[in-house]
């Protein structure tokens, strides 16, 4: 059982490891919530355009990418983030531009009739 | 500098609450490019937070290596999304799925070699068991959706199993929980056990998309979104950063909610499409019993079907996508309206290869929105159906579905396509569809068959159409 005494000694790292927790499992809930109903239609441009989201790893490719070249694990540890960085970037970008293109074409089709 | 901590988690803040509004506004056609461009600018936001706070931090604006990647990588991506033709859509969702995962297990892994774990503020132990989900979901989504890409484009043909494979997969998966395990005990380092859980991640996603075939690839490309997703949230807890955790569990979610409808449309549990090939799935209802001949027609005579017929079907299926004749479709629905005909299209859940894969198709065509109308309200309608026109569609108007309820088929909802006066099907050949199970359909006397290639059938069609 939890206890008072417990929480009381929970450590800074136990404390930030709850709070990312509780962000994953709210956003985990908010997640089903936010499209628990699609119409079929956008089955296509929602997932794409999740997947564009998904590219937000980008963050971590970035600064990754920014370690010095230095010999050791510094250099493995930088060509890896270069190499997230161009696959995430490609995720990204590629990703926003494809859906778009998709949401014009269903957007253009409905005007001129 | 100090300020740029805090401003850049508001950034974050920011960036995330952009994403929550972008998916919501995707979720409905009237708002879908206004939430796809706000999903955009939150990355933008992010991005530009994290250069601002590496230049902070290092008082260096981005190294070349971040100026390479960035370049390359946009340039990449915006040939790929410019040249794409909408029936090659799904290889490139499936592609870029891969790649955000891809990205994801590189993050963790460059961590691993970059970071020193008990720097973390998550504690070393979940900075090593983040790293090692991370790399573990990032490899098998992108060697799975790679395999899923080559499977879609025709260069994996079949789909390759035998009987121990399950097991392979169990131990597979084992064998990164162990390696992961001893990573986690070694402290981070050892080169080896990352090779390790890298090369075992990336088989186990080869071999868990091999198997599956194609008309269950909507389960499958879902499924590997959410898991970019997934890949995305744990690299959040390695690089800890919370706009990763965020949009990495929405995704997650997002993907789940879409495999969950796809298997529902496809009367298939999530477990049968993993972990079982169709031929497995039962042994009932190949109906080999007695050999039947179906009637071919021409083109003429199946047009003289559409002479004075005022409500007009048309039946899509990955067939169209194949021959790519969704614009020649179009074109033949406008004749047809010209002609007086009532014409609609029905849109199974499942059809094609991707979630709403025959709405792009057809949108691309610029088939008003409003004439493509969903499963369940369409299907009251074939009682009162002239003619109903079929293109490449099979297991989603087999009638087997709902007289053969224990058949592989059985259960699954369908399109009542055999109640229309007439029906006119244009395939390429009797042979069953996915699920292996004969249709009833062909046979019928009020079934006119057209064996042909799509696109070349049905420019026959419309010109002899045109001849009425």
């Amino acid at each position: 059982m939890i206890t008072l005494p417990f929480i009381a000694a929970m450590s800074a790292t136990t404390a930030a490891l709850m709070a990312s927790i509780t962000v994953l499992t709210l956003a985990c809930f908010l997640g089903f919530e936010l499209i628990s109903k699609v119409p079929p239609t956008l089955h296509t441009p929602l997932m794409s355009g999740a997947n564009a989201i998904s590219g937000i790893t980008i963050v971590g490719a970035l600064v990754a990418a920014n370690a010095k070249l230095e010999g050791g694990d510094a250099s493995v540890a930088a060509l890896l983030g270069f190499l997230a960085l161009v696959l995430a970037t490609i995720n990204v970008v590629g990703g926003f531009m494809v859906t778009g293109r998709m949401l014009e074409m269903f957007k253009g089709k409905k005007g001129d009739k | 500098m100090q300020w740029i901590d805090p401003a850049a988690e508001v950034g974050y803040l920011v960036a995330a609450a952009l994403f929550i509004f972008g998916l919501k506004k995707l979720s409905s056609p009237r708002t879908a490019v206004f939430g796809n461009q706000l999903g955009a600018l939150g990355m933008f936001l992010a991005v530009v937070v994290t250069l601002a706070k590496i230049g902070a931090d290092d008082g260096i604006l981005g190294g070349w290596l971040i100026v390479c990647g960035v370049l390359l990588g946009s340039l990449i991506g915006a040939i790929m999304a410019r040249r794409v033709q909408m029936t090659g859509m799904p290889e490139l969702v499936a592609l870029f799925n891969g790649f955000g995962g891809g990205g994801s297990a590189l993050v963790a892994l460059s961590e691993l070699f970059g970071s020193e774990p008990a720097a973390s503020r998550l504690g070393a132990n979940v900075f090593i068991l983040a790293a090692g989900a991370s790399a573990v979901i990032g490899w098998v989504t992108l060697t799975g959706s790679v395999v899923a890409m080559l499977k879609l484009n025709g260069t994996i043909r079949g789909n390759p199993s035998f009987p121990g494979l399950n097991l392979v997969k169990a131990g597979l998966l084992l064998a990164a929980a162990v390696l992961t395990w001893l990573l986690i005990r070694s402290g981070g380092e050892g080169v080896a056990l990352i090779a390790g859980i890298s090369l075992v991640a990336a088989i186990l996603g080869v071999i868990f998309v091999v198997p599956i075939g194609g008309a269950d690839m909507p389960v499958v490309i879902s499924f590997l979104n959410s898991l970019s997703g997934v890949a995305a949230a744990t690299t959040g807890f390695v690089v800890d950063n919370n706009a990763l955790i965020i949009s990495g569990a929405l995704v997650g979610a997002a993907g789940l909610i879409l495999t969950g409808i796809m298997c529902k449309a496809m009367n298939r549990t999530f477990t049968e499409v993993m972990f079982k090939a169709y031929g497995q799935a039962g042994d009932g209802g190949d109906g080999s019993g007695e050999k039947r001949t179906a009637r071919g027609y021409e083109a003429e005579e199946a047009a003289l079907a559409f002479d004075g017929a005022r409500n007009v079907i048309i039946v899509p299926g990955y067939g169209m996508a194949v021959s790519q004749s969704q614009h020649v479709v179009r074109e033949l629905a406008e004749e047809l309206e010209r002609r007086g005909s009532n014409v609609r299209f029905a849109i199974h859940p499942v059809a094609g290869r991707m979630p709403g894969h025959m709405n792009v198709l057809l949108a691309e065509a610029n088939v008003p929105y409003e004439q493509l109308v969903e499963l369940d309200d369409i299907n009251p309608s074939f009682g009162e159906c002239d003619v109903c026109l079929v293109v490449g569609a099979n297991d989603t108007i087999n009638p087997a579905a709902k007289t053969d309820p224990g058949g592989p088929l059985g259960g699954m909802p369908v399109l009542d396509v055999e109640k229309a006066r007439t029906v006119i099907i244009v395939k390429r050949s009797l042979s069953p569809g996915y699920a292996g199970v004969d249709n009833d359909l062909f046979y019928r006397p009020t079934t006119m068959m057209l064996f042909g290639d799509g696109k070349a059938k049905l420019t026959e069609l419309l010109a002899a159409v045109k001849d009425l």
